[in-house]
């Protein structure tokens, strides 16, 4: 069995790139759809809330709400295009359009894929977040070095949600099963990360709840970059965020094996 | 067989997909630069055959080597030299024919400039020069079928696994694949092809294997088996009561097949078939020279579905 599993990992440190370019090519020939497809949800927000609720809220943690909010929409839009990504484009290259089936047949292998896939999807993420950055950069709601913190950090949001959703993609029997992912951990978690309002209005077992969240861990990164404060604990954000990265990985592979590899 | 001369070897290989049997202890080699078809109606098996031996699926039991690897532990190591044309077409339906081939070939690890210089002689031989530039979505049937080939030949493989070539195309079309597969035999190519058509098998196998439910129940040239079953003309006779027709002939008959409507009478002197049913009003009769369908229904009591 343990042999099984080994001849699906990923054969070597590069075989994973002729799936990404796969995928950029397949991307270049729609990138202005893609693109302002990923743009329009986080900006509405961004304006519709932060404008919006702003003058309700006033300032929050020592700065204005839409400089708040900004963070929260970019830690945002890397875990949704990541997820996105993932659930709906490469479930239809693995489901409809047999394009895996099609790799499978070349000398790469299955943990291959899906580390193309997670890679691709985790640079989708950091062209979303980043383009909301650089938004709310223009607009004097952060400060332009401090890209050289938030990128990393959207790149890793990405590949951990990225992660997360090829497990969810390895068990699901159809898209209609995507919706319960969406409603059930990916909204909530919005709420309970810090996105759109500090952890501390929530009740304190939410709080400790919400601190073992990856979208927690990608925020309080992200957000102390943005504002140019030091962040607590980066080290531990990080570390959490690449268990959320790779146990998902190993996991959804050997899923993959059992559903694609009978 | 000495093993460097065999390019598959399946010993007693074993698989259920829960209680359903798939493959059912099946044996057999091929050797190199050999045409070796698996031929039986849907569901006896060939795709999972076809799957095993690319190390998409594990046998349950038994043993397979493919181009001297172990399959499925070292299937990756043998891919590198197999060239796979699969049942589905699962080209990339918005890429263009050129850009197929060169995100195929990175698959394999070849550099765009190899991938570059290869693609004009693929594309000659796919006859597809003219479509270079064309996205896949406006190809036909046969011209997919044809770039999956060419697509199948970048690695340069040694062994070319086809399931069902030429299912869903058109005589032409099909006629074109069976060409350009005997012009990759001439250069010495293996190919392991399922069918289920008789007339594909016929064409092109060197040797065959007959599966119904996941066992083998022939091994042989097309010709042997043709003739170690059937060995004598067939007479086809329709539109009767074919049983009562059967009783009728049965003297003149080495064998009698009824299948539906029609009645297949194997018999070694066809005219004295013809002398029994003379002056019997609607019927058609055809005489014909045995072939692998024959076989099948000589074997099994059935037709193969088409």
């Amino acid at each position: 069995m343990g042999e099984s599993y080994a001849a699906v990992m990923p054969a070597n440190a590069y075989n994973w790139i002729a799936v990404w370019r796969r995928n950029f090519l397949a991307w270049k020939k729609v990138a202005l759809a893609s693109i302002l497809g990923n743009l329009a949800d986080p900006l509405t927000n961004l304006f519709g809330l932060g404008f919006g609720l702003g003058l309700i809220v006033g300032r929050v943690e020592g700065t204005s709400y839409i400089a708040f909010l900004a963070a929260g929409m970019v830690a945002t839009s890397a875990m949704t295009s990541a997820t996105f990504e993932t659930m709906y484009a490469a479930f239809a290259r693995m489901d409809a359009k047999r394009t895996w089936e099609a790799i499978l047949s070349t000398q790469l292998t299955l943990g291959d894929i899906v580390l193309g896939e997670l890679v691709w999807a985790a640079s989708k993420s950091v062209l979303a977040g980043t383009a909301i950055w650089i938004v709310a950069t223009t607009l004097g709601y952060a400060s332009w070095p401090s890209i050289l913190y938030a990128m990393p950090a959207i790149a890793l949001t990405g590949l951990v949600f990225a992660s997360m959703a090829m497990v969810v993609i390895s068990l699901a029997p159809s898209y209609d099963y995507f919706v319960f992912y969406q409603t059930l951990v990916l909204t909530p978690m919005v709420f309970l990360c810090g996105a759109v309002f500090p952890t501390s209005q929530l009740p304190g077992s939410f709080q400790h709840f919400a601190g073992l969240l990856p979208l927690a861990h990608s925020v309080d990164l992200i957000r102390p970059a943005m504002l140019e404060r030091g962040a607590d604990s980066a080290a531990l954000h990080v570390g959490a965020l690449c268990v959320y990265a790779v146990l998902p990985f190993f996991a959804s592979t050997a899923l993959l094996r059992r559903r694609l590899l009978r | 067989m000495n093993m460097s001369t065999v390019a598959i070897d399946l010993a007693d290989v074993k698989k259920s997909f829960g209680d359903k049997v798939i493959v059912n202890e099946l044996s057999f080699s091929v050797a190199r630069g050999e045409c070796f078809g698996l031929l039986g109606p849907n569901g006896a098996g060939k795709s999972t055959i076809a799957r095993m031996l690319l190390g998409m699926i594990s046998p349950d039991a038994g043993k397979i080597t493919v181009l001297n690897e172990p399959v499925p532990s070292r299937a990756r190591v043998a891919r590198v030299r197999i060239g796979v044309v699969p049942q589905f077409d699962n080209l990339e339906l918005e890429f263009t024919v050129r850009e197929n081939l060169l995100v195929f070939g990175r698959y394999f690890g070849m550099s765009a400039r190899k991938i570059e210089a290869v693609a004009p002689s693929l594309l000659e031989f796919a006859r597809l020069e003219s479509k270079a530039d064309v996205r896949v979505s406006e190809l036909s049937g046969g011209m997919k079928r044809r770039l999956t080939l060419a697509r199948a030949l970048i690695n340069d493989p040694h062994l070319l696994v086809m399931d069902e070539p030429t299912t869903g195309l058109d005589p032409h079309a099909r006629h074109l694949i069976w060409e350009r597969l005997r012009v990759l035999l001439a250069r010495g190519k293996t190919i392991l092809l399922t069918t289920h058509f008789m007339e594909e098998a016929e064409r092109l196998c060197d040797r065959l294997c007959v599966l119904e439910g996941g066992r083998k129940i022939a091994e042989g040239k097309p010709d042997g088996l043709i003739d170690e079953h059937i060995g004598c003309n067939v007479v086809e006779i329709y539109g009767g009561d074919p049983h009562q027709l059967c009783e009728l002939i049965r003297p003149h008959a080495r064998h009698i097949e009824v299948s539906g409507e029609t009645l297949f009478c194997y018999a070694p002197y066809p005219e004295q078939v013809r002398v029994m049913l003379r002056g019997r009003a609607g019927l058609r009769i055809l005489e014909r020279p045995p072939n692998l369908e024959d076989v099948f229904l000589r074997l099994t009591g059935r037709e193969m579905e088409k």
